[in-house]
Protein backbone atom coordinates (compact mmCIF):
# COMPACT_ATOMS: atom_id res chain seq x y z
CA UNK A 1 0.00 0.00 0.00
CA UNK A 2 2.93 2.40 1.15
CA UNK A 3 4.95 1.47 -1.96
CA UNK A 4 1.75 2.12 -4.38
CA UNK A 5 1.08 5.63 -2.84
CA UNK A 6 4.80 6.62 -3.09
CA UNK A 7 4.40 5.43 -7.08
CA UNK A 8 1.15 7.54 -7.42
CA UNK A 9 2.77 10.18 -5.75
CA UNK A 10 5.70 9.85 -8.52
CA UNK A 11 3.29 9.71 -11.15
CA UNK A 12 3.03 13.67 -11.65
CA UNK A 13 6.70 13.92 -11.69
CA UNK A 14 6.87 11.39 -14.59
CA UNK A 15 4.29 12.93 -16.21
CA UNK A 16 5.99 16.07 -16.46
CA UNK A 17 9.38 15.39 -16.72
CA UNK A 18 9.50 14.21 -20.56
CA UNK A 19 6.23 13.88 -21.84
CA UNK A 20 5.21 14.96 -25.37
CA UNK A 21 1.55 15.98 -26.67
CA UNK A 22 1.52 15.23 -30.07
CA UNK A 23 -1.97 16.40 -31.87
CA UNK A 24 -2.25 14.51 -35.05
CA UNK A 25 -4.54 14.59 -37.72
CA UNK A 26 -7.56 11.88 -37.42
CA UNK A 27 -6.51 9.80 -40.28
CA UNK A 28 -2.91 9.06 -38.58
CA UNK A 29 -4.49 7.36 -35.93
CA UNK A 30 -3.25 3.41 -35.74
CA UNK A 31 -0.09 4.42 -37.23
CA UNK A 32 0.85 7.24 -34.90
CA UNK A 33 -0.38 4.16 -32.13
CA UNK A 34 2.10 1.98 -33.37
CA UNK A 35 5.10 4.79 -33.72
CA UNK A 36 4.40 5.98 -30.52
CA UNK A 37 5.69 3.24 -28.28
CA UNK A 38 9.09 2.99 -30.91
CA UNK A 39 9.93 6.32 -30.15
CA UNK A 40 9.61 5.97 -26.54
CA UNK A 41 11.55 2.86 -26.92
CA UNK A 42 14.55 4.79 -28.49
CA UNK A 43 14.00 7.65 -26.36
CA UNK A 44 14.22 6.26 -23.01
CA UNK A 45 12.40 8.54 -20.29
CA UNK A 46 10.08 9.76 -22.82
CA UNK A 47 6.40 9.79 -22.90
CA UNK A 48 4.38 10.29 -25.72
CA UNK A 49 0.69 11.51 -25.24
CA UNK A 50 -1.38 11.56 -28.57
CA UNK A 51 -4.62 13.66 -29.40
CA UNK A 52 -6.52 12.53 -32.48
CA UNK A 53 -8.85 14.98 -34.50
CA UNK A 54 -9.48 16.90 -37.37
CA UNK A 55 -6.66 18.72 -38.46
CA UNK A 56 -8.68 22.19 -38.16
CA UNK A 57 -10.17 21.57 -34.74
CA UNK A 58 -6.47 20.97 -33.67
CA UNK A 59 -5.26 24.04 -35.16
CA UNK A 60 -8.08 25.95 -33.06
CA UNK A 61 -6.76 23.95 -29.96
CA UNK A 62 -3.30 24.76 -30.49
CA UNK A 63 -4.54 28.76 -30.95
CA UNK A 64 -6.50 28.82 -27.90
CA UNK A 65 -3.96 27.91 -25.95
CA UNK A 66 -3.66 24.08 -26.01
CA UNK A 67 -0.23 22.56 -23.97
CA UNK A 68 0.93 21.00 -27.53
CA UNK A 69 4.41 19.84 -28.25
CA UNK A 70 4.68 18.38 -31.75
CA UNK A 71 1.58 19.23 -34.38
CA UNK A 72 0.67 16.97 -37.41
CA UNK A 73 -1.53 17.91 -40.14
CA UNK A 74 -3.55 15.98 -42.67
CA UNK A 75 -3.12 19.12 -45.28
CA UNK A 76 -0.62 21.77 -46.08
CA UNK A 77 -3.45 24.51 -45.91
CA UNK A 78 -3.94 23.92 -42.21
CA UNK A 79 -0.26 24.00 -41.56
CA UNK A 80 0.07 27.03 -43.48
CA UNK A 81 -2.87 28.80 -41.53
CA UNK A 82 -0.85 27.56 -38.02
CA UNK A 83 2.46 29.00 -39.48
CA UNK A 84 0.44 32.27 -40.52
CA UNK A 85 -0.54 32.58 -36.88
CA UNK A 86 2.71 31.98 -35.84
CA UNK A 87 1.87 28.94 -33.93
CA UNK A 88 4.48 26.82 -34.54
CA UNK A 89 8.15 27.47 -34.93
CA UNK A 90 10.29 28.34 -37.68
CA UNK A 91 12.19 25.82 -39.43
CA UNK A 92 10.52 22.85 -37.91
CA UNK A 93 7.93 22.20 -40.34
CA UNK A 94 8.97 18.94 -42.39
CA UNK A 95 6.66 16.48 -44.45
CA UNK A 96 6.63 12.93 -43.69
CA UNK A 97 3.23 10.92 -45.34
CA UNK A 98 1.33 11.25 -48.20
CA UNK A 99 -2.07 9.90 -48.90
CA UNK A 100 -4.85 8.94 -51.61
CA UNK A 101 -8.35 9.89 -52.01
CA UNK A 102 -10.91 7.19 -51.94
CA UNK A 103 -14.13 6.79 -52.84
CA UNK A 104 -15.86 4.30 -50.24
CA UNK A 105 -19.35 2.43 -50.12
CA UNK A 106 -21.13 0.12 -48.07
CA UNK A 107 -21.18 -3.64 -49.81
CA UNK A 108 -24.21 -3.44 -51.20
CA UNK A 109 -24.75 0.53 -52.60
CA UNK A 110 -25.43 1.18 -56.14
CA UNK A 111 -22.60 3.26 -56.67
CA UNK A 112 -20.14 1.71 -58.97
CA UNK A 113 -18.51 5.08 -59.95
CA UNK A 114 -17.66 8.57 -59.01
CA UNK A 115 -20.51 9.52 -61.72
CA UNK A 116 -23.19 7.20 -59.91
CA UNK A 117 -23.48 9.64 -56.88
CA UNK A 118 -25.32 11.73 -59.10
CA UNK A 119 -28.35 9.12 -59.30
CA UNK A 120 -31.50 9.57 -57.65
CA UNK A 121 -31.51 6.19 -55.43
CA UNK A 122 -27.98 7.92 -54.04
CA UNK A 123 -29.68 9.23 -50.77
CA UNK A 124 -26.44 10.88 -48.66
CA UNK A 125 -22.87 11.18 -48.99
CA UNK A 126 -20.65 11.30 -46.14
CA UNK A 127 -17.93 14.08 -46.42
CA UNK A 128 -15.63 15.58 -43.82
CA UNK A 129 -16.25 19.47 -42.95
CA UNK A 130 -14.92 21.63 -45.54
CA UNK A 131 -13.91 24.27 -42.86
CA UNK A 132 -12.39 22.41 -40.47
CA UNK A 133 -11.80 18.86 -41.67
CA UNK A 134 -9.03 18.61 -44.41
CA UNK A 135 -10.60 15.53 -46.71
CA UNK A 136 -13.45 17.06 -46.98
CA UNK A 137 -11.95 20.09 -48.58
CA UNK A 138 -9.71 17.32 -51.05
CA UNK A 139 -13.06 15.72 -51.33
CA UNK A 140 -14.67 19.32 -52.31
CA UNK A 141 -11.98 20.31 -55.14
CA UNK A 142 -12.41 16.71 -56.55
CA UNK A 143 -16.38 16.71 -56.46
CA UNK A 144 -15.84 20.25 -58.22
CA UNK A 145 -13.29 18.75 -60.83
CA UNK A 146 -15.65 16.43 -61.43
CA UNK A 147 -18.17 18.43 -62.14
CA UNK A 148 -20.33 17.17 -59.52
CA UNK A 149 -20.76 19.79 -56.96
CA UNK A 150 -24.07 20.83 -57.88
CA UNK A 151 -26.27 17.53 -58.67
CA UNK A 152 -24.49 15.73 -54.76
CA UNK A 153 -24.43 19.14 -52.88
CA UNK A 154 -27.64 18.20 -51.66
CA UNK A 155 -27.02 14.96 -50.31
CA UNK A 156 -23.93 15.79 -48.41
CA UNK A 157 -23.73 14.39 -44.85
CA UNK A 158 -20.71 16.79 -43.11
CA UNK A 159 -18.73 14.31 -40.87
CA UNK A 160 -16.63 15.57 -37.54
CA UNK A 161 -13.48 13.92 -38.91
CA UNK A 162 -12.60 11.47 -41.63
CA UNK A 163 -13.02 8.61 -38.83
CA UNK A 164 -16.54 9.30 -38.97
CA UNK A 165 -16.78 9.44 -42.42
CA UNK A 166 -15.78 5.95 -42.12
CA UNK A 167 -17.85 4.88 -39.27
CA UNK A 168 -21.08 6.30 -41.11
CA UNK A 169 -20.06 4.28 -44.57
CA UNK A 170 -19.15 1.11 -42.09
CA UNK A 171 -22.78 1.26 -40.94
CA UNK A 172 -24.62 1.51 -43.88
CA UNK A 173 -26.38 4.96 -43.09
CA UNK A 174 -25.13 6.47 -46.59
CA UNK A 175 -24.58 4.73 -49.73
CA UNK A 176 -21.10 6.63 -50.29
CA UNK A 177 -18.29 8.88 -48.12
CA UNK A 178 -14.98 9.83 -49.42
CA UNK A 179 -12.29 9.04 -47.12
CA UNK A 180 -8.06 8.47 -47.63
CA UNK A 181 -7.15 5.03 -48.58
CA UNK A 182 -5.24 4.30 -45.23
CA UNK A 183 -8.50 5.11 -43.79
CA UNK A 184 -10.68 2.40 -45.86
CA UNK A 185 -7.72 0.02 -45.51
CA UNK A 186 -9.11 -0.19 -41.54
CA UNK A 187 -12.36 -1.01 -42.22
CA UNK A 188 -11.58 -3.09 -45.34
CA UNK A 189 -14.14 -5.86 -44.43
CA UNK A 190 -16.94 -3.28 -43.87
CA UNK A 191 -17.05 -1.64 -47.09
CA UNK A 192 -15.92 -1.26 -50.79
CA UNK A 193 -13.81 0.72 -52.11
CA UNK A 194 -14.69 1.91 -55.33
CA UNK A 195 -12.31 4.27 -57.15
CA UNK A 196 -9.56 6.59 -56.22
CA UNK A 197 -10.25 9.59 -57.05
CA UNK A 198 -8.36 12.94 -58.55
CA UNK A 199 -8.66 16.08 -58.81
CA UNK A 200 -7.44 17.81 -55.79
CA UNK A 201 -4.64 19.39 -54.13
CA UNK A 202 -1.61 16.56 -53.28
CA UNK A 203 -2.30 15.25 -50.09
CA UNK A 204 1.03 15.76 -48.22
CA UNK A 205 1.26 15.19 -44.20
CA UNK A 206 3.26 18.08 -42.92
CA UNK A 207 4.29 17.86 -38.92
CA UNK A 208 5.99 20.85 -36.93
CA UNK A 209 6.86 21.51 -33.45
CA UNK A 210 4.44 23.94 -31.64
CA UNK A 211 6.06 27.12 -30.72
CA UNK A 212 6.25 27.67 -27.02
CA UNK A 213 6.30 23.86 -26.20
CA UNK A 214 8.10 23.26 -23.60
CA UNK A 215 9.92 19.97 -25.03
CA UNK A 216 11.12 21.75 -27.85
CA UNK A 217 14.36 19.16 -27.86
CA UNK A 218 11.76 16.62 -27.91
CA UNK A 219 9.79 17.48 -30.31
CA UNK A 220 12.13 18.38 -32.85
CA UNK A 221 13.27 14.61 -32.02
CA UNK A 222 9.69 13.11 -32.64
CA UNK A 223 9.60 15.17 -36.18
CA UNK A 224 13.22 13.69 -36.88
CA UNK A 225 11.59 10.39 -36.03
CA UNK A 226 8.80 10.84 -38.18
CA UNK A 227 11.03 10.84 -41.52
CA UNK A 228 13.31 7.82 -40.11
CA UNK A 229 13.43 4.36 -41.79
CA UNK A 230 11.35 2.86 -38.73
CA UNK A 231 8.83 5.42 -38.90
CA UNK A 232 8.56 5.61 -42.20
CA UNK A 233 7.97 1.58 -42.65
CA UNK A 234 5.49 1.71 -40.37
CA UNK A 235 3.13 4.34 -42.32
CA UNK A 236 4.17 2.37 -45.51
CA UNK A 237 2.52 -0.96 -43.74
CA UNK A 238 -0.74 1.21 -43.18
CA UNK A 239 -0.74 2.58 -46.49
CA UNK A 240 0.91 5.83 -46.43
CA UNK A 241 2.78 6.94 -49.47
CA UNK A 242 6.25 8.79 -49.02
CA UNK A 243 6.13 12.48 -48.55
CA UNK B 1 -20.56 44.11 -34.54
CA UNK B 2 -19.52 44.06 -37.79
CA UNK B 3 -22.40 44.39 -41.00
CA UNK B 4 -20.93 41.86 -43.06
CA UNK B 5 -21.66 39.20 -40.54
CA UNK B 6 -25.13 39.98 -39.80
CA UNK B 7 -25.89 39.54 -43.76
CA UNK B 8 -23.50 36.22 -43.21
CA UNK B 9 -26.35 35.22 -40.24
CA UNK B 10 -28.78 32.49 -41.10
CA UNK B 11 -31.70 31.61 -39.70
CA UNK B 12 -32.43 28.52 -40.38
CA UNK B 13 -30.52 26.99 -37.30
CA UNK B 14 -32.29 28.75 -34.66
CA UNK B 15 -35.98 28.20 -36.29
CA UNK B 16 -35.02 24.49 -36.76
CA UNK B 17 -33.92 24.25 -32.81
CA UNK B 18 -37.51 26.11 -32.25
CA UNK B 19 -39.16 23.10 -34.63
CA UNK B 20 -36.82 20.50 -33.05
CA UNK B 21 -38.10 21.51 -29.11
CA UNK B 22 -41.46 22.26 -29.87
CA UNK B 23 -42.19 18.69 -31.68
CA UNK B 24 -40.44 16.76 -28.77
CA UNK B 25 -41.57 18.56 -26.27
CA UNK B 26 -45.22 18.10 -27.39
CA UNK B 27 -44.33 14.03 -27.71
CA UNK B 28 -42.66 14.43 -24.02
CA UNK B 29 -45.70 16.21 -22.70
CA UNK B 30 -48.18 13.64 -23.42
CA UNK B 31 -45.89 10.11 -23.34
CA UNK B 32 -44.72 11.50 -19.98
CA UNK B 33 -47.99 12.46 -18.59
CA UNK B 34 -49.17 8.79 -19.73
CA UNK B 35 -46.09 7.26 -18.09
CA UNK B 36 -46.24 9.68 -15.18
CA UNK B 37 -50.09 8.59 -13.97
CA UNK B 38 -49.24 4.93 -14.86
CA UNK B 39 -46.45 5.46 -12.75
CA UNK B 40 -48.32 7.01 -9.25
CA UNK B 41 -51.87 5.65 -8.99
CA UNK B 42 -51.23 2.08 -10.85
CA UNK B 43 -49.88 -0.83 -9.64
CA UNK B 44 -48.71 -2.56 -13.10
CA UNK B 45 -46.30 -4.87 -12.24
CA UNK B 46 -42.98 -3.74 -13.47
CA UNK B 47 -43.77 0.08 -13.53
CA UNK B 48 -40.72 0.74 -10.99
CA UNK B 49 -38.45 -0.68 -13.93
CA UNK B 50 -40.08 1.05 -17.35
CA UNK B 51 -39.77 4.27 -15.14
CA UNK B 52 -36.35 4.07 -14.96
CA UNK B 53 -35.78 3.42 -18.23
CA UNK B 54 -37.70 6.40 -19.36
CA UNK B 55 -35.55 8.23 -16.55
CA UNK B 56 -32.17 7.06 -18.63
CA UNK B 57 -31.65 9.64 -20.40
CA UNK B 58 -31.24 12.19 -18.00
CA UNK B 59 -28.29 10.54 -16.19
CA UNK B 60 -26.64 8.10 -19.73
CA UNK B 61 -23.64 10.50 -21.47
CA UNK B 62 -25.55 12.17 -24.61
CA UNK B 63 -23.33 9.70 -26.69
CA UNK B 64 -24.86 6.79 -24.99
CA UNK B 65 -28.18 7.60 -26.25
CA UNK B 66 -26.79 8.37 -29.71
CA UNK B 67 -25.23 5.09 -30.24
CA UNK B 68 -28.19 3.67 -29.04
CA UNK B 69 -30.60 5.13 -31.24
CA UNK B 70 -28.38 4.62 -34.44
CA UNK B 71 -27.88 0.76 -33.11
CA UNK B 72 -31.71 0.28 -32.74
CA UNK B 73 -33.11 2.52 -35.53
CA UNK B 74 -29.87 2.57 -38.00
CA UNK B 75 -30.66 1.05 -41.60
CA UNK B 76 -29.02 -1.61 -40.61
CA UNK B 77 -31.53 -2.43 -37.49
CA UNK B 78 -34.56 -4.10 -37.93
CA UNK B 79 -36.66 -1.45 -37.34
CA UNK B 80 -35.00 1.13 -39.33
CA UNK B 81 -34.28 -1.52 -42.35
CA UNK B 82 -38.19 -2.83 -42.25
CA UNK B 83 -39.12 1.47 -42.45
CA UNK B 84 -36.77 1.99 -45.41
CA UNK B 85 -37.75 -1.06 -47.21
CA UNK B 86 -41.54 -0.15 -46.99
CA UNK B 87 -41.72 3.48 -46.47
CA UNK B 88 -38.08 4.60 -48.02
CA UNK B 89 -37.69 6.09 -44.91
CA UNK B 90 -35.15 6.90 -42.57
CA UNK B 91 -34.48 8.80 -39.02
CA UNK B 92 -30.37 8.88 -39.51
CA UNK B 93 -29.55 11.84 -41.32
CA UNK B 94 -33.17 13.55 -41.21
CA UNK B 95 -34.22 16.27 -38.49
CA UNK B 96 -36.90 13.45 -36.88
CA UNK B 97 -33.89 11.88 -35.82
CA UNK B 98 -33.07 15.19 -34.26
CA UNK B 99 -36.81 14.97 -32.63
CA UNK B 100 -36.29 11.80 -31.40
CA UNK B 101 -33.13 12.20 -29.24
CA UNK B 102 -34.42 15.31 -27.87
CA UNK B 103 -37.91 14.03 -26.83
CA UNK B 104 -35.84 10.73 -25.10
CA UNK B 105 -34.39 13.72 -22.76
CA UNK B 106 -36.83 15.73 -22.18
CA UNK B 107 -39.55 13.06 -21.26
CA UNK B 108 -37.88 12.47 -17.92
CA UNK B 109 -38.72 15.80 -17.04
CA UNK B 110 -41.87 15.84 -17.81
CA UNK B 111 -42.13 11.93 -16.24
CA UNK B 112 -41.41 13.25 -13.16
CA UNK B 113 -43.09 16.19 -12.92
CA UNK B 114 -46.45 14.64 -13.55
CA UNK B 115 -46.14 11.76 -11.82
CA UNK B 116 -45.01 13.63 -8.41
CA UNK B 117 -48.31 16.30 -9.63
CA UNK B 118 -50.37 13.17 -9.79
CA UNK B 119 -49.51 11.66 -6.44
CA UNK B 120 -50.27 15.15 -4.58
CA UNK B 121 -53.84 15.10 -5.96
CA UNK B 122 -56.47 14.88 -3.25
CA UNK B 123 -58.03 11.73 -4.03
CA UNK B 124 -61.00 12.71 -2.01
CA UNK B 125 -61.72 15.34 -4.84
CA UNK B 126 -61.75 12.68 -7.17
CA UNK B 127 -64.02 9.89 -5.22
CA UNK B 128 -66.63 13.23 -4.69
CA UNK B 129 -66.77 13.59 -8.62
CA UNK B 130 -67.70 9.84 -9.05
CA UNK B 131 -70.29 10.17 -6.49
CA UNK B 132 -71.67 12.78 -8.77
CA UNK B 133 -71.69 10.44 -11.75
CA UNK B 134 -69.15 11.02 -13.28
CA UNK B 135 -67.10 8.92 -14.98
CA UNK B 136 -63.23 7.72 -15.19
CA UNK B 137 -62.17 9.72 -17.60
CA UNK B 138 -64.06 12.40 -17.04
CA UNK B 139 -62.95 12.67 -13.55
CA UNK B 140 -59.16 12.51 -14.99
CA UNK B 141 -60.20 15.83 -17.12
CA UNK B 142 -62.11 17.75 -15.30
CA UNK B 143 -60.56 16.89 -11.99
CA UNK B 144 -57.19 15.30 -11.89
CA UNK B 145 -55.77 16.68 -14.63
CA UNK B 146 -56.56 20.67 -14.13
CA UNK B 147 -55.38 19.75 -10.01
CA UNK B 148 -52.19 18.74 -11.50
CA UNK B 149 -51.71 20.92 -14.28
CA UNK B 150 -49.13 22.83 -12.61
CA UNK B 151 -46.73 20.36 -11.64
CA UNK B 152 -47.32 19.52 -14.96
CA UNK B 153 -46.61 22.43 -16.79
CA UNK B 154 -43.55 23.13 -14.60
CA UNK B 155 -41.96 19.76 -15.50
CA UNK B 156 -42.78 20.92 -19.41
CA UNK B 157 -41.01 23.96 -19.64
CA UNK B 158 -38.17 22.51 -18.09
CA UNK B 159 -38.48 19.46 -20.95
CA UNK B 160 -38.77 22.62 -23.59
CA UNK B 161 -35.29 24.37 -22.13
CA UNK B 162 -33.69 20.57 -21.97
CA UNK B 163 -35.22 19.91 -25.72
CA UNK B 164 -33.56 23.16 -27.07
CA UNK B 165 -30.06 22.72 -25.42
CA UNK B 166 -29.50 18.78 -26.96
CA UNK B 167 -26.85 18.63 -28.92
CA UNK B 168 -24.69 15.42 -28.34
CA UNK B 169 -27.12 12.53 -29.90
CA UNK B 170 -29.23 14.74 -32.38
CA UNK B 171 -25.22 15.47 -33.72
CA UNK B 172 -24.91 11.35 -33.98
CA UNK B 173 -28.09 10.52 -35.25
CA UNK B 174 -29.47 13.40 -37.60
CA UNK B 175 -25.69 15.04 -38.52
CA UNK B 176 -24.74 18.83 -38.89
CA UNK B 177 -26.30 19.49 -42.48
CA UNK B 178 -26.77 22.89 -43.22
CA UNK B 179 -30.49 23.60 -43.95
CA UNK B 180 -31.68 20.43 -43.26
CA UNK B 181 -30.71 18.81 -39.78
CA UNK B 182 -28.15 21.80 -38.33
CA UNK B 183 -29.58 22.90 -34.77
CA UNK B 184 -28.39 26.03 -33.34
CA UNK B 185 -25.75 24.40 -30.86
CA UNK B 186 -24.51 22.40 -33.98
CA UNK B 187 -24.08 25.94 -36.07
CA UNK B 188 -22.23 27.34 -33.01
CA UNK B 189 -20.37 23.88 -32.77
CA UNK B 190 -19.40 23.90 -36.53
CA UNK B 191 -18.39 27.57 -36.26
CA UNK B 192 -15.99 26.88 -33.10
CA UNK B 193 -14.21 23.77 -34.89
CA UNK B 194 -13.63 26.49 -38.28
CA UNK B 195 -12.13 29.24 -35.68
CA UNK B 196 -15.47 31.35 -36.70
CA UNK B 197 -15.01 32.67 -32.93
CA UNK B 198 -17.51 35.98 -34.41
CA UNK B 199 -19.98 33.60 -35.93
CA UNK B 200 -19.79 31.43 -32.99
CA UNK B 201 -20.51 34.37 -30.32
CA UNK B 202 -22.93 36.07 -32.50
CA UNK B 203 -24.88 32.69 -32.76
CA UNK B 204 -24.26 31.99 -28.85
CA UNK B 205 -25.58 35.46 -27.79
CA UNK B 206 -28.74 35.29 -30.24
CA UNK B 207 -29.75 31.53 -28.83
CA UNK B 208 -29.25 33.07 -25.04
CA UNK B 209 -31.87 35.79 -26.43
CA UNK B 210 -34.11 33.72 -26.96
CA UNK B 211 -33.90 31.35 -24.37
CA UNK B 212 -34.18 34.52 -21.95
CA UNK B 213 -37.30 35.58 -23.82
CA UNK B 214 -38.98 31.94 -23.74
CA UNK B 215 -38.03 31.60 -19.68
CA UNK B 216 -39.59 35.55 -19.17
CA UNK B 217 -42.98 34.39 -21.08
CA UNK B 218 -43.37 31.10 -19.77
CA UNK B 219 -42.64 32.82 -16.30
CA UNK B 220 -45.47 34.60 -17.00
CA UNK B 221 -48.00 32.35 -17.98
CA UNK B 222 -47.17 30.22 -15.00
CA UNK B 223 -48.27 33.09 -12.72
CA UNK B 224 -51.39 33.29 -14.67
CA UNK B 225 -52.25 29.84 -14.24
CA UNK B 226 -54.27 29.39 -11.25
CA UNK B 227 -53.41 26.81 -8.92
Amino acid sequence: MKRLLLLLAALPLLASAQQLTVSAAASLTDAFKEIGPRFEAAKPGAKLRFNFAASGVLLQQIAQGAPVDVFASADQETMNRSADQQLIAVGTRRDFASNTLVLVTPPDSPVKRVADLALPTVKRIAVGKVASVPVGRYTQQALEAAQLGSAVSPKLVFADNVRQVLDYVARGEVEAGFVYRTDAEVAKDKLRVVAAVGGHMPITYPAAVVAGSRQAALARDFVAFLGGAEAQGILAKYGFGKP
Amino acid sequence: MPTDLWSQFDAAPLALTLRVALVATALALVLGVALGWVSARTKLPGRGLLEAICMLPLVLPPTVLGYGILVLMGRRSVLGGWLREHFDYTIIFNWHGAVIASTLVALPLVLKGASSAFAQVDRNLEAAARTLRQSGWSTFLRVTLPLAWPGILAGTLLAFARAMGEFGASLMVAGSIPGQTQTASMAIYDAVQAGRDDLALMLALVVSAVSVAILLLSNRFLQRTPS
